[in-house]
């Protein structure tokens, strides 16, 4: 079935059409400069109805929810609440006309009390004591299911903990819709079965609930309705009970997905040993970590988010003091990145951000690692990594005017490539990488994947942490996971499903 | 003894005002730079209307003139989200060169009815105890914090982060106000060009000596009330060259600051917000 | 109504902008002027007066080469994020190292070049100073270089009046009188001091080159830009700093050399050696965007405004403090139109 037959079946091609909508979004369109990241879209939900948004990243979500919580003005289109057109031009506006969200990374305030933050929801009088506040937190909150210490420093929260305030105080106000944004992504299997067991009671309720995501087990069960996003366009729309996987997925992606890629089998030389590493940081102390990675093998890190995985995986790059024996080709391991690099163990770090310099061209980018060889005479010819780089831009089919345009003005997938064909070019021994297709399109993610793929065909190591289960299984000769800290595993791929390795991330057992 | 005390209090009143002004943007994230400036012009606006009304309205004037120059900046470090230090160079800048250009005409001239500093001492010890319990116990104080420390969160929930760093700005531009105006009509009570004599600076490093807190604040202010006093007093009595006493408090303000270390300053400080960034 | 960010503002619009900002700048001005008493087209025709004669152009070409050397300098620091505030500081340390040799030591050829020599490494000891408080103990270097500037200040005052006061000087507050070996040339009859105009091209151009042709300036837009790049890179970021912070404040100390061994010829009181070159300055490396070449043509700008200041003082009497009042409107006139041209104003909704 293809594409215009998957259309064919949707909800809106059969002429249906809610009789009073709780909220209505009509020919929505917001451009970003030449981007259009949402071109007409419209949509409504009803009370008591839980609508799903689902596409991929990219497809043009965040933006639509920022523009229903006032983030963003839309360039064109309108907004209708119980029938009314409303313009909402600010995140109060929003809250006041009844629309609460749930923002896909909690956006707390760290240095206050989970009270304080709860109380920016509320109508405060203008002098208050904190005692007070509590009281009337705790009496608001009665009998609510989902409890939380209203005292204690969010700092101190984890990130479960943390999207539980942010949901108190978005119901905190009553409101008519809920927007709950990838609210997922934090949480462990079985924190997300009581946000959803939650939505469910909400939706008793009469609430309107919003789900945005772009997993499709979690909207298959939890959704009334699905619409799907595709490059800021709505592609189709189903009810649950007409959905299928199949059919979500051609939507979402446009075509099926080719299917996972085949990885040879490591070789018998140990590039990187590591016995006892104990990482310091805020909280636990990631630890335990003893593995051995050879040739040719790629090492799956998973884990539930702020879980270490991070602090072990700049450890490693040399961004973050360790214990522990790390020894890499037989060698002890200078904790420097330069060095690292020059040793052969490259890195896409966590954050896209950190991996390039806005400013700076795309030659510049690509050079950041070698621009000392450019320098033979002690000033940088600037026509040798210009023409390097043509040759990079070419070969990793980066999208880009020219080499001197600053990489400010690429993609989010195009600075990953920019990324990744710098740090694989002199063909690594060792890469460090962390959710190297976050936020990328799948076309985009699928050349990455075929790229580490090279890398490893040619026998080099890589150890892969990703949030993305599936990433990780289909990429990885053996996974391991971060449980509060500690290293669990790892166990060959074919010892392991997504039930056990959803257990070693939650519950530190293999 | 007593006389060193009432000294240092008096020394440092305006150090505690100013000090407490720029404190009150900076927790809603806002690093006002230009205190010295602001300092100056107050002074001369609140003697001129001193000199011509009455001192009680210039101090009134001198508060009005400072919260003005706090809006001022704001047009810069808030809606235009220019760099702050900058622009509060610039202030500072601009206001030194205002008042003196202007207030030249008031070179030499004394108050004949000057206030009392006692009075205004007082009023700085309570505005400190106010601004504590401003942040701590009010709205205002709430939603003042959250936008020093996170000012995207702080929009999400409802809450005008522009609106609240402008009044940040103009109230702790009054306080400011108020301190020129202690200097002027007070103090010392006539104008000088250069009467500000680095506090406004000084004021700055006060506040990251006390942690941002304005109850430590007063402590501190008076700690430097006390050690310009000693140098004063110190001066002609000791073998030592009178411009090492009066170098005193700036080394003073670098020991205090390398030894205060990293206090933990809001997180936002310095950072203009732009929605959807 | 709202205020977004404009991704790619038309040049129409950014030059309408800065327009604008200059006209709202010079609009502030003239108030001030009228608030003073004096018709403001009368003033500013005396403070562009300094273009219409050689005398004229030779003040602000004399004014140019400290702001030259020392908006270089910090048009590098502020590129990599050191706000070096102290430049007038600097400026001073570098006369006093130069009182120093031209005093002390024995003259002779050696005594120019060892004066520079001296004077920029104790400019250059001075910015350091509060690049290694900042590293070792966090201290932010906007407060502690200007702090260190009252402190050089009173050092200044403290020479001049006690142990290096001239011996037949009398009552002033001044040192002897440099030996010839130990005074720059000029240009005619002007104040021009030509070596350090030299110093100051060649500190431009090459610290033009450094930043945007060598390894070492590369390392420096990294972390001026992006730190967390640098990090990632394993870039020196302290090390790093501190180079950019000896560099500018060497180059200040250089213009403190041509201040005193071109100009007045003897140390004396601070606040007649310098006037207000530090703070100038950093309008000039502001204007100039981060390139030290764009100083080229900011320093001789605000040259104009400081000799234009200058004609003011002698033909109005008027503080030369109207200097600090243009220098500091033109500054928020220039950041304000640099923000508000990267943005726009939306009027729907």
């Amino acid at each position: 079935m293809g594409v215009r037959e998957a259309l064919a079946r949707t909800w809106y091609s059969q002429g249906r059409a809610l009789a009073r909508p709780m909220l209505k979004l009509e020919n929505i369109t917001k451009r970003f400069g030449p981007v259009v990241a949402n071109r007409r879209i419209t949509l409504e939900v009803a009370p008591g109805e839980v609508l799903a948004l689902l596409g991929e990243n990219g497809a043009g979500k965040t933006t639509l929810v920022s523009i229903l919580y006032g983030l963003y003005a839309p360039d064109e289109g309108r907004i209708l609440l119980q029938g009314k057109e409303v313009r909402i031009h600010s995140p109060k506006e929003a809250q006041r006309l009844g629309i609460a969200l749930v923002p896909q990374h909690p956006e707390l305030i760290e240095a206050h009390t989970v009270a304080e933050n709860l109380a920016l929801g509320l109508d405060l009088p203008p002098v208050f004591s904190r005692r007070a506040l509590v009281r009337r937190l705790a009496k608001l909150l009665e009998g609510h299911p989902l409890g939380v210490d209203l005292e204690a420093p969010v700092a101190r929260l984890s990130a479960g903990e943390k999207q539980r305030v942010e949901l108190l105080r978005a119901l905190l106000n009553r409101p008519k819709v809920l927007i709950l944004d990838e609210p997922t992504s934090v949480l462990t299997p079985k924190e997300a079965e009581a946000l959803f067991q939650e939505i469910r009671r909400l939706k008793g309720l009469g609430l309107s609930v919003i789900f945005i995501s772009h997993k499709l087990d979690e909207v298959l069960a939890i959704a009334d309705r699905i619409a799907v996003l595709r490059a800021g366009e709505k592609v189709g729309e189903v009810l649950r009970q007409e959905a299928d996987k199949d059919l979500l997925v051609r939507l979402m992606v446009g075509r099926s997905l080719a299917p996972p890629p085949k990885v040879p089998p490591p070789r018998a030389e140990v590039v990187l040993e590591v016995e006892d590493l104990l990482v310091p940081r805020h909280g636990f102390p990631v630890q335990g970590v003893s593995f051995a990675l050879r040739a040719g093998e790629v090492l799956g890190i998973a884990g539930v988010a702020g879980s270490g995985q991070a602090e072990l995986l700049q450890a490693l790059a040399g961004l973050r003091p360790f214990q522990g024996r790390v020894r890499f080709l037989g060698e002890a391991w200078p904790q420097d990145p330069a060095r690292l690099f020059a040793l052969g163990v490259a890195h896409i770090p966590e954050e896209r951000s950190m991996g390039v310099v806005e400013g700076m061209s795309v030659a510049e980018n690509l050079a950041l690692r070698t621009y000392r060889r450019l320098a033979p005479r002690g000033l940088l010819d600037y026509r040798i990594m210009e023409k390097e780089a043509e040759a990079l831009i070419g070969r990793y089919g980066i999208r880009t005017p020219s080499p001197r345009t600053p990489v400010r003005f690429l993609s989010g997938g195009n600075v990953q490539k920019v990324i990744l064909a710098r740090e694989l070019r002199g063909g690594p021994r060792l890469l460090l990488a962390m959710h190297p297709t976050y936020g990328v399109d799948v076309g985009a993610a699928e050349e990455v994947y075929e790229r580490i793929l090279d890398l490893v065909r040619g026998g080099s190591a890589v150890l892969l942490v990703s949030e993305d289960l599936d990433e990780i299984l289909s990429l990885s000769h053996r996974v391991a996971a971060l449980y509060h800290g500690r290293f669990v595993g790892p166990i060959s791929r074919e010892e392991a499903d997504r039930e056990r390795l959803g257990r070693m991330m939650t519950e530190g057992r293999v | 003894m007593e006389e060193a005390l009432l000294r240092a209090v008096l020394f440092g009143t305006p150090l505690l005002l100013a000090g407490l002004g720029a404190l009150l943007s900076e927790r809603g994230g806002v690093v006002n730079l230009g205190v010295e400036g602001m300092m100056a012009l107050s002074a001369l606006v609140a003697f001129a209307v001193g000199l011509q009304v009455h001192p009680a309205l210039g101090v009134l004037a001198g508060m009005g003139v400072g919260s003005l120059l706090g809006l001022f900046l704001g047009v810069f470090a808030v809606s235009l989200r220019a760099n702050q230090f900058v622009a509060g160079l610039a202030l500072a800048a601009l206001g030194l060169g205002a008042s003196g250009l202007l207030g030249k005409r008031y070179e030499g001239t004394p108050l004949p009815n000057p206030l009392p500093e006692g009075m205004l001492a007082m009023l700085a010890l309570i505005l400190a105890l106010g601004l504590h319990l401003l942040l701590s116990r009010t709205r205002f104080g709430l939603y003042l914090r959250s936008v020093g420390e996170n000012p995207k969160a702080a929009d999400l929930f409802g809450v005008s982060v522009d609106g609240v760093r402008y009044l940040a700005l103009a109230l702790g531009g009054g306080m400011i106000g108020l301190a020129g105006a202690y200097l002027s009509l007070a103090y010392r009570p006539s104008w000088t060009d250069g009467m500000t004599a680095g506090l406004g600076w000084v004021a700055i490093a006060l506040v990251i000596l006390a942690a941002w807190q304005p109850l430590r604040a007063i402590f501190g202010a008076y700690l430097f009330g006390l050690l310009f006093f000693l140098q004063f007093r110190l001066q002609g009595s000791v073998p030592i060259p009178s411009e090492a006493f009066a170098a005193m408090p700036y080394l003073l303000v670098i020991l205090v600051l390398a030894l205060s270390g990293r206090a933990r300053a809001p997180k936002a400080l310095g950072q203009p917000f732009d929605r959807g960034r | 109504m709202r205020w977004e960010l404009d991704p790619s503002p038309s040049p129409r619009k950014v030059l309408l902008t800065y327009a604008l900002f200059l006209g709202l700048a010079l609009l502030g001005l003239g108030l001030l002027f009228l608030l003073y008493g004096v018709p403001p087209l009368k003033a500013y025709a005396l403070l562009l007066s300094p273009l219409t004669d050689t005398l004229g152009l030779a003040e602000v070409m004399r004014r140019t080469i400290p702001l030259l050397l020392i908006g270089a300098g910090l048009a590098l620091a502020f590129r990599i994020g050191f706000f070096n505030i102290g430049a007038e500081g600097q400026l001073l340390m570098g006369a006093v190292g130069a009182a120093y040799v031209a005093l002390f030591l024995p003259p002779g050829l050696w005594s120019l070049p060892l004066m520079f020599l001296f004077g920029g490494s104790l400019g250059a000891l001075w910015a350091g100073l509060a690049a290694w408080l900042r590293a070792r103990f966090g201290v932010n270097e906007i407060l502690t270089t200007l702090m260190q500037n009252y402190l050089v200040y009173y050092l200044v005052v403290y020479l001049v009046a006690g142990p290096w006061k001239g011996q037949m000087v009398f009552g002033f507050l001044y040192t002897d009188r440099f030996p010839p070996e130990a005074q720059l040339p000029r240009l005619g009859d002007t104040l021009v001091h030509w070596p350090t105009l030299v110093l100051g091209m060649v500190a431009a151009m090459g610290l033009q080159v450094l930043l945007f042709r060598t390894p070492l300036g590369f390392e420096w837009r990294v972390l001026g830009e992006n730190p967390e790049a640098a990090r990632y890179l394993g870039l020196k970021g302290g090390r790093l700093i501190l180079l950019a912070a000896l560099l500018s404040g060497f180059l200040a100390g250089l213009a403190g050399v041509g201040e005193v061994a071109g100009i007045h010829l003897r140390l004396l009181e601070p606040a007649q050696i310098s006037l207000g070159y530090g703070f100038t300055a950093i309008l000039a490396a502001w204007l100039a965007r981060g390139r030290p070449l764009g100083v080229l043509l900011t320093a001789p700008l605000l040259g104009l405004i400081l000799a234009g200041g200058d004609a003011l003082k002698l033909a109005l009497s008027m503080p030369f403090r109207v200097v600090d009042v243009a220098a500091g409107l033109l500054l928020l006139g220039f950041i304000g139109a640099e923000a508000l041209s990267r943005r726009r104003l939306v009027w729907r909704r």
